[in-house]
This record gives structure tokens, C-alpha cells and sequence, in this order.
């Protein structure tokens, strides 16, 4: 692509049912050629993309094929199949921005509305944008003044806000598919007449068998391929199934002594039941579940589960066997509750299977060792149950990290200003004083014996100079405590009557839109800039005026003292209002100066 | 500013160390003005007789901050030298050997103290408390200062700063010359202390047990003086200069004024291609700490 060049073998159609003409399609940056296989078919293609108004392609699954359609802006279109996706994206990438590329070059040789290509918007991408607009009146006002004005069109208007269109994207992840919530998924199918039994096993299927069984699991990755197909696997698994909805557990077991293969499926899980325990460790210690016997279903048998199970008493030697609805039930809403957890396309039932595995010995490994686990308890036992006046001393608490309003940073670095315009007349008065090392200490040594001899002063404090100090500290105090932190220039702005101060606003957020257009404009190269920049330099030479009448009613309106602080505010704005307005006059004096010597419409 | 947790044991009793500046040079320049030693000694004197009387179990502890030494003048805690004659003399005694310890004649304006010395003094003081058992008052610092800064002291009372703030010790600062103190600015701001310059020297009896006298179980319940602003230039590490924008050793965060072709602190080797570009990476603004 880097060299605006891109070769990939494809079959063109002329609709997506047909088989296609094999051959190679070549893009350049101006125009697409097809070239069949078989050079004698008259199928050959040599199109420019000037005439191609835009393209879709399939979306990217593997029972479909990967195809991309081109249309023509006067109707028609060219669809290709490629041999795979990734060759499909690269030519749908290069066909994109060939297309972009000609309607910008197409639009500015033409002297049409110098609008940058409106590139196909979805309807998603529109909808984030009118929801942001939604969202921030600011953005509205905006975007009403300037793109409904004419000023700005929409694509330029957004393309220096594609981070908060990104942001709102990122906002919403996408919705991930949850497993179904269905248990009775494998279900035999009788038809009646015969003796056979059908069971419909899906990847989604298999995928939720493998989820709530984890023994199943491994005996798969056991046994398939090596010792049994996949089919055979299956079936095994089927007639274990259907042994059990039989509920016939004397024949199951019976069953099970034949064939080791299909006693896997037969027994109870052990690796279930590993889990179960070591779930019933974390639960929380203070539950005590022997006081909630009495509670609710308990007193029924199977926890009032209207379930029809045998309750004839059976042997010990098929205990393994026997199976509890509750139990499954336990088992498949912890599946279901957790969600997926692993992101293996469903197809290779293999790989499936090794992916649970991998995420089964990764929540092992973070599983701490049976003794860490009773120290743990033991913690949480302390922790739950504690009795404040028992405890030991604690460590000292921990200070919170606390980042602080930066404007507190900016007070003080104008308090700092100011102080140091104070400390200056001191330094130099500090200057002048040099004493010796002998005069110094005997000086200081006088002072103490002059304690000593005549004793303290008193009284300390006289009561005059006593009220002074109280009086000024908690003045300090009150002026700290409410002028801290507070943006001057915010003040100024709450003085002013709100419908001014939102003009005012509005006026700024405006200019700087404006702004940021104007100067990434420069340099002028193509004369969709040179339109857009006057575009924007008459826009900008209407808000002057305004400005300067409102700075105007500002002043009159407005107290002395906090007329120098507005015009502080207004007249950074006018200042480079300007400075664009300088730097076009002389933009356009180079460029007249130029085109004398160059042929007209050269930009 | 972080609060001060309470460290156990009854929480309005209070270990005060107060620091008292005796730069000779400092008191001499006072002299003509209203506000001299005698003075000041009778305002601390009669600030820490108070203290002692807010608590029974409250400690008083005194170092004096000399020119070039440092040394503890009154501890409350041994009943040898409970009385004020006792500090006056233990002043005397202290102030006359800073004397014999000075080695230039005479010195240009009025030279600084010894801050870093006596707050590393106090620090190791509370460590001792800290250290006698479960049960002790709770330390604080206070810093009687009126002495400019001494630039050259800026590593060590930073560190003695940094580890006031890990002990969580706080430093008050009551600066009584004529300038602000960026040390203890800093002091005051990193270890949620008080930081105060009196407008009116005449009323530091006043000062000092409005803003200073409270506990620091009580203090959470006070609305303080806080500071404007916090001066946080830094000393070069070279010249012992206070810069506001220098160069800073990418490995161990020393700062110099100048460009160097090695660290003086930790030796690293800076590279030569920052030369070409002299505001690259090296730059620093000391006001970002």
C-alpha cells in the first residue's frame, strides 16, 4: 500500500450467487483494472475510482463469503470474492482511502462548494453525534452558530472532536452474548416408532456441556482423537445421557461396569466435587448454615423440588451413580451466572475444550494453598467479629493520597509575586547590617543577663496590642477560608448580569473554534483551504465588531475596579482575533505578489 | 492538608519542642528595633509556662538554635531544671560556647542558624519518646525563627522535613524576622503544621497561644491560619543557590543550577546530546514539587 500500489487474486461477480470469473484485481491510487484468469473471457475491468461513489463489503464470518461490492455514482456496481478476509480489508482499506483521495481532488479542481468530501456516515456514527449534542448545550450552541450558519461544515466540525466522539464510544463496551439460560438443552428425540433415540448437539451446545462438566471435559481432551472419533465420543456421552433421564440407576451402573469409556459419564464428577468444596471454604465464615436449617425448603425433601426421583434405598456400590437434580441445577446457574469466560470461536469443539482447561488451571494457580486459605479464614473470622476494646495497638492509619485543586497551585504563585515584591525592600535594609562575631554574641549574652537581673517584662502583652493581634488573625482566618482557591477572573464574570456573561462565553468558545480552524489551515495549499480560510476571516470579522461593542457596555455598566479585570478577559480575544487577521492580509499580499508571475488558478 | 492521626495514648497531652533562634547576628540586627530578646524570651517564656498549665502531663522541651551549634536548653520532664532561672542559665551557658566554637570575626548581614541541626535534635528527642514505650505525649515542633534561610542547610532540612512527615511529627513555624521562611513553609505544609508570620511582633504572646497552644486533637476542630502561598524553590546542589528553574540528575534527582557533565551526587554521566537542545528533558521548574 505504501507504494499506492496493491495486487490480490479475486473473483469478480456479477451478483453474489454466481461463481465468479477468477482473476487478479489491481489498484492503484487513481483507478482499479481486473484482469481473468483465462485471458480469452472478455470480462477485464479498468475503472476509475473517480466514478466509484462508494463500497460495502460482507461482514466478516466464517460461513460467508468475503466480498466487496464497489457502486458507481451513476448506478451499477463491481462485487469481488476474495480467497480470505484479511485480503479483503487490505483492498477495502486501500479502495477507502482512493476513494476519499479522488473526491477531494475531484471536488477542489471543480469549482463547486469547497465541502471536503461528506464521507458515508453510518447511522451509529450519526447518532453519537446528535446524542453528544444532546449532552452539552455548549457543543449545541456551537455547533448551531457554525455549521447551521454555513460557517464550518459538519465533517470540520467534528474532525476536531474525533477524541470526545471516541470517548463516547469507548464509554459503551460492546454487549457480549451470555450463555443461554437454558438447562434442557440435550434432549433426546424419540420418534416413536423405532428404538432410536436422536440427540442435537450444537457448538453452542457443546460449549455449555463442557462449561458445567468439567470431567466431560477431560474426557475429551483424553480420549479424542486418539482413542475414539468425535462422533463416538458423543454418542457415548448421548447414552449416558439418556441412562440417566431414564433414572435407572442400577441399570446405569450396570452399564458403567462394561464399558470404563462410559462410566466417565456415568459417575458423579470428581472435579465438581473438588470445586464444590473448595467454594464452600470461601464462603463467609460467619455463616453459620446449621442455624439455618430450619429455614425455608429445607424441611423438604430435594429442597421441594417437585422432582419425581427414586427414592428406593440403594446399594453402596451405586452411591457414585446417583445424581442430584439439585446439584445440577447448583451447577449450571454458576455457569450460567458467571458468563463467558473464555473467547474461542465455537467450531473446534478441541479447542473449545483446551481453552476451559486453560482458564480452570489459571483460577487454580490463584487459588491460595490449603493453609494460606485457614489463615486467611482465620483473618476474616477476626475481622468480622471484632471487639474493639480486645485489640492490639494499630499501625497508624494510612494518609490518603490527596491531589489537590490546581488553582490553589496558581493562588499561590501570585501570592508569591506579590511577596516577593514585599521582601525586596527588606533585602536591601538587611544588606546594609554587618556587626562582629565578639559585638554580636555579647549583645546577645547583655540580653540574658538583663533578664536575669531585671526579669521578665510585664505586663507580656498589653490588652491594646493583644486585641489587634485577635482581631487580625481572625480576619486572616474568615478571608482565607472564603477568597482560597477562587479563580479571580471567575468573580468578575459572576458580576456581570448572566445574559452578558453567557455572550461573553459563548463569544470566546466561538473564537476559539473559529480559531483553531483558521491557523490549521495554514499553509494554504489547495484552494478548498484558501475558501475555507475566508470563510472563516468573515465569520471572524462579524464577531469582532460585537465583541468590541460589548467590551464597550461592558465599561460603561461595570464598577471601575472591575473594569480593568474585563478587559483582562476581552482583550486576549481581540488581541488574536488580530493576529489572524494580520497574518491573512499578509498571506494574501504574498499571494497576489506571486500569482503575477504565475499562471491564474495556480494555488 | 493531611490531618495529624492521633498516636494512642490520652490525646490532648502534648510534647512541645520549641526551637529558639539565638543567632547572635539575628538578635543584634533586632536591637533597635521595638522588638528585642528580652522581649521575646518574656513572650516564650510566658507561652510555654502555659502550656505546661493546660495539661498536667503536657512536656516542654527547648533547644536553642545557635550560629554554629545547637543544644537542648529546658526539659519540663527532669525536675532538675524546672525553673526559668535554670534555661536562662542553661542559655547562657549554651550561647558562650556557640561563641568559642565561631571561627570567622564577623559576618556579612546576619547570617543563618542552624535550623537543620536543631530540628534533627528534636526529632531524635521525639524518636527517644516514641521509642520509651506505648504510652507518650503527642510531639510536635515548633519553630521560633527568625534567621533567613541558609541555603547551604537545604538537603539536611529537607530530609529532617521528610522524616518529621514519616513520623508524622508536625512542624509549626512562627517566623519572627522580617522575611518569609521558605524552609519552613514547607516545613509547616508538608507535615500539616501551622505556618505563621505575625503582623505585629509586640503581640507574639497572643500569637502564640491563640494558634500555637492548642493540642493536636483539638487543632482538627479549629479553623488555623493557613498559608497563601508556599514558596517551594529549591538550593542548587552546586552553589547552595535558590533557583527557580535549573537542571535535575534524571537518576537521583539532584539539582543544579548549571549544566554539569557528571552528577556531583551520584555520579551518572549526562549525555552530550542534550547540548543542542538546552530545554530538553533536563529542565526542570522547581515550583512543581
Amino acid at each position: 500500500m505504501a507504494d499506492g500500489k496493491l495486487v490480490k487474486r479475486t473473483k469478480y461477480k456479477t451478483s453474489v450467487k454466481v461463481p465468479g470469473v477468477p482473476g487478479v484485481l489491481k489498484l492503484t491510487k487513481e483507478r482499479f483494472y481486473f484482469m481473468p484468469n483465462d485471458p480469452t473471457l472478455t470480462t477485464k475491468l479498468n475503472v476509475e475510482f473517480k466514478l466509484i461513489k462508494g463500497h460495502k463489503s460482507s461482514k466478516e464470518c466464517s460461513s460467508k463469503q468475503a466480498l466487496l461490492n464497489l457502486t458507481q455514482a451513476q448506478g451499477g456496481n463491481y462485487l469481488f470474492e476474495f480467497d480470505s478476509f484479511p485480503d479483503r480489508d487490505q483492498c477495502r482499506d486501500f479502495v477507502a482511502s482512493a476513494i476519499a483521495a479522488c473526491g477531494e481532488i475531484g471536488k477542489a479542481t471543480s469549482e463547486k462548494p469547497a465541502v471536503p468530501h461528506d464521507e458515508q456516515l453510518s447511522a451509529t456514527e450519526m447518532g453519537r453525534r446528535i446524542k453528544l449534542l444532546q449532552e452539552n448545550s455548549e457543543l449545541q450552541k456551537l455547533h448551531r452558530q457554525l455549521v447551521i450558519g454555513g460557517i464550518l461544515s459538519e465533517a470540520e466540525f467534528w474532525a476536531a472532536r474525533k477524541k470526545l466522539l471516541e470517548q463516547s464510544e469507548n464509554k459503551k463496551p460492546k454487549q457480549r452474548v451470555a450463555l443461554k439460560n437454558d438447562m434442557w438443552s440435550v434432549k433426546p428425540l424419540s420418534d416413536g416408532q423405532t428404538n432410536r433415540v436422536t440427540f442435537n448437539l450444537t457448538p453452542e451446545v457443546i460449549h455449555q456441556i463442557f462449561a458445567e462438566k468439567p470431567a466431560v471435559r477431560q474426557a475429551y481432551l483424553k480420549f479424542v482423537p486418539g482413542k475414539m472419533s468425535e462422533k463416538e465420543f458423543w454418542t457415548k456421552y448421548s447414552r449416558a445421557e439418556y441412562l440417566h433421564s431414564t433414572k435407572n440407576i442400577v441399570a446405569a451402573a450396570a452399564e458403567a461396569a462394561e464399558d470404563e469409556e462410559l462410566a466417565v459419564f456415568l459417575k458423579q464428577d470428581d472435579m465438581l466435587v473438588s470445586e464444590a468444596r473448595r467454594k464452600i471454604r470461601r464462603v463467609d465464615p460467619t455463616l453459620d448454615m446449621e442455624a439455618d436449617e430450619g429455614d425455608d425448603y429445607m424441611h423438604l425433601p430435594d429442597h421441594g423440588l417437585p422432582q419425581g426421583e427414586t427414592k428406593e434405598i440403594l446399594e453402596p456400590q451405586y452411591e457414585p451413580f446417583k445424581r442430584s437434580f439439585s446439584q445440577y441445577l447448583n451447577q449450571h446457574a454458576a455457569v450460567v451466572l458467571r458468563g463467558r469466560v473464555i473467547d474461542v470461536e465455537l467450531g473446534d469443539t478441541r479447542s473449545v475444550a483446551e481453552a476451559f482447561t486453560r482458564t480452570y488451571q489459571a483460577e487454580q494457580a490463584t487459588e491460595v494453598s490449603d493453609e494460606n486459605a485457614y489463615r486467611e479464614r482465620v483473618k476474616k473470622v477476626s475481622q468480622v467479629a471484632e471487639i474493639e476494646d480486645l485489640q492490639g495497638p494499630r499501625d497508624p492509619p494510612v494518609a490518603l493520597l490527596s491531589i489537590k485543586d490546581p488553582r490553589d497551585y496558581f493562588d499561590s504563585q501570585q501570592a508569591n509575586a506579590i511577596k516577593a515584591l514585599g521582601d525586596a525592600e527588606t533585602g536591601i535594609r538587611q544588606m546594609k547590617f554587618s556587626v562582629s562575631k565578639e559585638e554580636a554574641f555579647c549583645s546577645l549574652k547583655d540580653s540574658i543577663s538583663e533578664i536575669n537581673s531585671q526579669g521578665l517584662i510585664e505586663p507580656i502583652i498589653s490588652p491594646e496590642v493583644a486585641l489587634k493581634v485577635f482581631n487580625g488573625l481572625s480576619q486572616n482566618i474568615s478571608s482565607t477560608k472564603y477568597h482560597l482557591g477562587k479563580n479571580p477572573h471567575e468573580s468578575v464574570l459572576d458580576q456581570l448580569p448572566s445574559a452578558t456573561k453567557n455572550e461573553l462565553l459563548l463569544h470566546w468558545t466561538s473564537i476559539q473554534e473559529l480559531l483553531k480552524h483558521f491557523w490549521s489551515s495554514y499553509p494554504i495549499t489547495t484552494k478548498y483551504f484558501y475558501a475555507k480560510v475566508t470563510r472563516l476571516k468573515d465569520a471572524m470579522s462579524q464577531i469582532y465588531p460585537k465583541l468590541q461593542l460589548m467590551f464597550q457596555e461592558i465599561k460603561e455598566s461595570v464598577q471601575s475596579d472591575v473594569r480593568h479585570q474585563v478587559s483582562l478577559l476581552v482583550q486576549p480575544m481581540l488581541q488574536a482575533l488580530d493576529a489572524a487577521f494580520a497574518h491573512y492580509d499578509a498571506d494574501i499580499q504574498k499571494r497576489s505578489a506571486k500569482s503575477g508571475e504565475r499562471p491564474n488558478g495556480f494555488v | 492538608m493531611t490531618p495529624v492521626s492521633s498516636k494512642l495514648y490520652a490525646d490532648d497531652v502534648s510534647l512541645l519542642m520549641v526551637l529558639v533562634d539565638t543567632n547572635p547576628y539575628f538578635w543584634s540586627s533586632m536591637k533597635n528595633t521595638a522588638f528585642t530578646f528580652p522581649k521575646f524570651i518574656s513572650h516564650v517564656l510566658a507561652f510555654l509556662n502555659s502550656i505546661l498549665l493546660l495539661n498536667q502531663m503536657n512536656q516542654v522541651v527547648v533547644i536553642a538554635t545557635g550560629y554554629n551549634s545547637c543544644d537542648y536548653v529546658f526539659d519540663s520532664s527532669t525536675s532538675s531544671m524546672q525553673r526559668a532561672e535554670c534555661l536562662l542559665e542553661k542559655l547562657e551557658d549554651f550561647v558562650d560556647k556557640d561563641e568559642s566554637l565561631s571561627q570567622e570575626d564577623s559576618v556579612d548581614g546576619i547570617g543563618f542558624s542552624l535550623l537543620s541541626g536543631s530540628l534533627s535534635m528534636a526529632l531524635c528527642y521525639i524518636q527517644r519518646v516514641f521509642r520509651s514505650g506505648p504510652l507518650h505525649p503527642q510531639p510536635r515542633i515548633l519553630c521560633l525563627h527568625g534567621s533567613p534561610d541558609g541555603p547551604g542547610q537545604y538537603v539536611a532540612v529537607m530530609n529532617s522535613i521528610f522524616s518529621a512527615q514519616r513520623s508524622m511529627v508536625p512542624i509549626d513555624s512562627c517566623v519572627i524576622g522580617s522575611q518569609h521562611s521558605a524552609f519552613l513553609q514547607q516545613a509547616s505544609y508538608i507535615t500539616g503544621g501551622v505556618y505563621l508570620k505575625p503582623q505585629v511582633s509586640d503581640g507574639l504572646f497572643q500569637y502564640l497561644s491563640t494558634v500555637f497552644a492548642t493540642d493536636l486533637h483539638s487543632r482538627s476542630f479549629l479553623q488555623l491560619p493557613r498559608p497563601v502561598g508556599v514558596d517551594f524553590r529549591a538550593s542548587c546542589f552546586c552553589h547552595k543557590n535558590t533557583i527557580d528553574m535549573g537542571f535535575i540528575c534524571s537518576v537521583c534527582l539532584s539539582i543544579f543550577c548549571k549544566h554539569h557533565k557528571k552528577c556531583s551526587t551520584c555520579g551518572s554521566n549526562f549525555g552530550e546530546a542534550r547540548k543542542q537542545d538546552p530545554s530538553a528533558s533536563d529542565q526542570r521548574t522547581s515550583d512543581g514539587s
